[in-house]
């Protein structure tokens, strides 16, 4: 039943404003949302709210820097291998003989170099699509099969175990009660949405993902675009990568990560955002994550196996993007 | 329309130019084989090139379902799924005998086809999202039928000679990846099925302006890719003696790249049968070389290398391909003549 309600918002709910009519996803949660507090027991708690959250941060992380990718009518494969190249490089740092003599020093470069080292990673992808003209999925795939390589190679594939309270903040802090992993979603969250919305980069993504050839002739530089939407993309996945570590007390570079990518674009997807490129929405990401998020938990909730969840998971992902088709042609 | 007038005048230069990426493939494979052959003792040793053909001849057939899909302009990422479901269930039956075995199997892969295809063809979702969504069910429903655990095949009929068993000196998973091959290529190349796949992939609306049959093309081809994923499940199962749920994670990616390896561009309309066999080949030889070079005590390189290695000879396979895609792209941009 959930899975109708999500396919046709406007059946569920036939009479809400132009908002839920232009944004399938809110009415889709909204609809999820209702059915919980009805059906699921002990639902409205904070702690319900705290283990969705915390669930679903790594992955809206992830979709950020992926929704501005498939603006730009690209797509990045490489997300779940740069998360388990981050996540391995920050264990290093720490654990290392530097890292422990001088402890500040070691854990601030934990935070940094992963990051920058993944960011760089995605440079590399869009310098490598760009300069000789590769498409994306192609491109990507690259650092997918050598990523992951990379980050094993690294560790030769051991688990390194760790317990760091100051590098673990960031999976296991809290700010004013909420986890801190979700303030840093939310943040990255709006500032991707501010600036697709406001700056002049955010402009010049969606004219890229529109008509590339149009926006190069009125002077966008497609191909620096193209490259720095790629470079945040594996910021993204680099920042994903070390709460998904801190998280753990552990890093294995064979599991880090392992179908991010999918779960990513299926977020975006979810969300509202088109493939061919040229419209995005990184708040429709969040909320096509929650979407996503939810309805497994409301299925595991009231008793459904996990396996089965991957089913309706597979039959929600279809059915929103066939509904927005739909709503698009309309 | 480009790829229409390539087999409509078969010596256009689409046709020249994929000839030119298929040289490449072959010479390339070739010269790992001799690389090996000289550097090696054992390298074209029996044991080794049967072993090679066992292990690679599952990544043989989901390649091949997926070159056909990717000629289409279209991918599949449910291979890997389709595969370990089809493992479960073929393991399943097993017990009944090396028939219903092999006949449940298939017929799972002809499910999640049907699914596939009618997503794309019907509700016209985009591949990437539609497959992805295939991938999730078939998987689900894998795990569902084994209760999250492997299922051991039946040793008491013949079923495991699928994936162990020999004939006339080759391990029989080779042996139907060599059938299922020749059927692509006779299929790709003398059947009016291949040359649709090939004009739908040169450009859709062309294809249906000429009054090609093309959902049902793209039908066949989803069809036909969960039919051989689901035979590289059959095989798995028998071979390693379990159903296997949670295997086939990556593999859709792997046959992906094996296909690119081997020409095939992701836009459609080029592609070639043999060349995709190639390029499983090669991505499977490098693993294989890797452990020679080990087993040399020159180097140590753990078994982590191999991936590193594969996505650098994809990267390398990338760059010195885009002169003919970009060159095809250019041509087909340019007005038909």
């Amino acid at each position: 039943m959930v899975e109708a309600r999500m396919v046709r918002p406007r059946g569920a709910l036939p009479d809400v404003s132009g908002l839920l009519r232009r944004y399938p996803a809110l009415a889709a949660m909204a609809a999820l949302l209702v059915f919980n507090f009805l059906v699921t027991p002990n639902f409205a708690s904070w702690q319900t709210l705290n283990v969705n959250l915390t669930q679903v941060a790594t992955i809206v992380i992830v979709s950020v820097g992926m929704t501005l990718v498939i603006a730009t009518g690209g797509i990045d494969l490489s997300v779940g291998s740069l998360m388990a190249i981050s996540g391995a490089l920050a264990p290093l740092i720490f654990l290392s003989s530097f890292g422990r003599a001088h402890e500040a020093v070691g854990d601030a470069l934990a935070f940094v170099v992963p990051v920058v080292v993944a960011g760089l990673f995605g440079l590399f992808n869009g310098w490598f699509i760009t300069r000789f003209k590769v498409q994306p999925i192609v491109g990507t795939l690259v650092l997918f099969i050598a990523g992951r390589g990379i980050g094993q190679v690294m560790t030769n594939g051991n688990l390194q175990v760790f317990k760091n309270p100051t590098f673990q903040f960031i999976g296991l802090g809290r700010v004013f009660g909420v986890p801190f992993q979700v303030v840093i979603m939310l943040a990255m969250v709006a500032l991707a949405a501010w600036m697709l919305r406001r700056t002049l980069f955010g402009r010049e993504i969606l004219a890229v993902g529109g008509n590339e050839k149009a926006a190069r002739l009125a002077g966008v530089p497609v191909a620096r675009v193209k490259r720095r939407v790629y470079a945040i993309s594996g910021l993204c996945a680099g920042v994903a990568g070390l709460v998904v570590v801190s998280i753990n007390s552990s890093s294995d570079a064979n599991l880090v990560g392992l179908g991010m990518e999918l779960d990513a674009i299926a977020a975006v997807a979810v969300g509202g955002t088109p493939f061919t490129g040229g419209q995005a929405t990184v708040v429709g990401s969040l909320l096509g994550a929650l979407i996503i998020q939810l309805v497994r938990y409301t299925l595991l909730a009231n008793g459904v196996p996990d396996a089965a969840a991957l089913v309706v998971k597979g039959a929600i992902i279809a059915g929103a993007v066939w509904s927005q088709q739909r709503s698009r042609a309309a | 329309m480009n790829a229409l007038l390539a087999f409509l005048a078969p010596g256009g230069s689409m046709r020249l130019l994929a000839r030119a990426a298929t040289q490449r493939v072959m010479i390339a494979l070739a010269l790992l084989i001799i690389f090996g052959a000289l550097r090696y003792d054992h390298f074209l040793g029996a044991f080794n090139i049967l072993s090679v053909l066992q292990y690679n001849s599952m990544f043989a057939l989901t390649g091949l379902g997926m070159c056909f899909v990717i000629m289409t302009g279209g991918i599949d990422l449910s291979v890997g799924a389709t595969a370990a479901m089809a493992s479960v269930v073929s393991a399943m039956l097993s017990p009944y005998g090396i028939l219903p075995g092999l006949i449940a199997g298939l017929a799972a892969g002809l499910a999640v086809g049907v699914v596939n295809g009618f997503l794309v063809t019907r509700l016209k979702i985009q591949p990437f999202i539609a497959t992805l969504s295939g991938m999730l069910m078939a998987s689900g429903a894998g795990l569902l039928l084994a209760h999250n655990q492997s299922v051991s095949v039946s040793y008491d009929t013949d079923f495991t000679s699928l994936g162990q068993g020999d004939w006339l000196g080759f391990p029989i998973p080779a042996w139907i990846a060599l059938v299922a091959y020749v059927y692509g290529s006779i299929a790709l190349n003398f059947t009016a099925f291949g040359r649709h796949v090939l004009a739908v992939g040169g450009g859709e609306e062309a294809a249906r302006l000429m009054g090609l049959p093309v959902d049902r093309v793209i039908f066949a081809t989803y069809v036909q890719s969960g039919l051989f994923a689901s035979l590289a499940g059959v095989i798995l199962a028998a071979q390693f003696g379990a159903g296997q749920p949670a295997e086939g994670v990556g593999w859709e990616l792997f046959s992906i790249a094996a296909v690119v390896v081997g020409g095939t561009l992701l836009t459609g309309g080029v592609g070639s049968v043999a060349t995709t066999l190639a390029g499983v080949l090669l991505l499977g030889l490098i693993f294989n070389v890797l452990n020679f070079e080990n087993g040399m005590g020159w180097i140590s390189l753990s078994a982590y290398w191999q991936s590193v290695v594969r996505g650098v000879f994809l990267m390398v396979v990338v760059m010195v391909g885009p002169g003919v895609s970009r060159r095809v792209a250019a041509t087909s941009a340019a007005p038909a003549e």
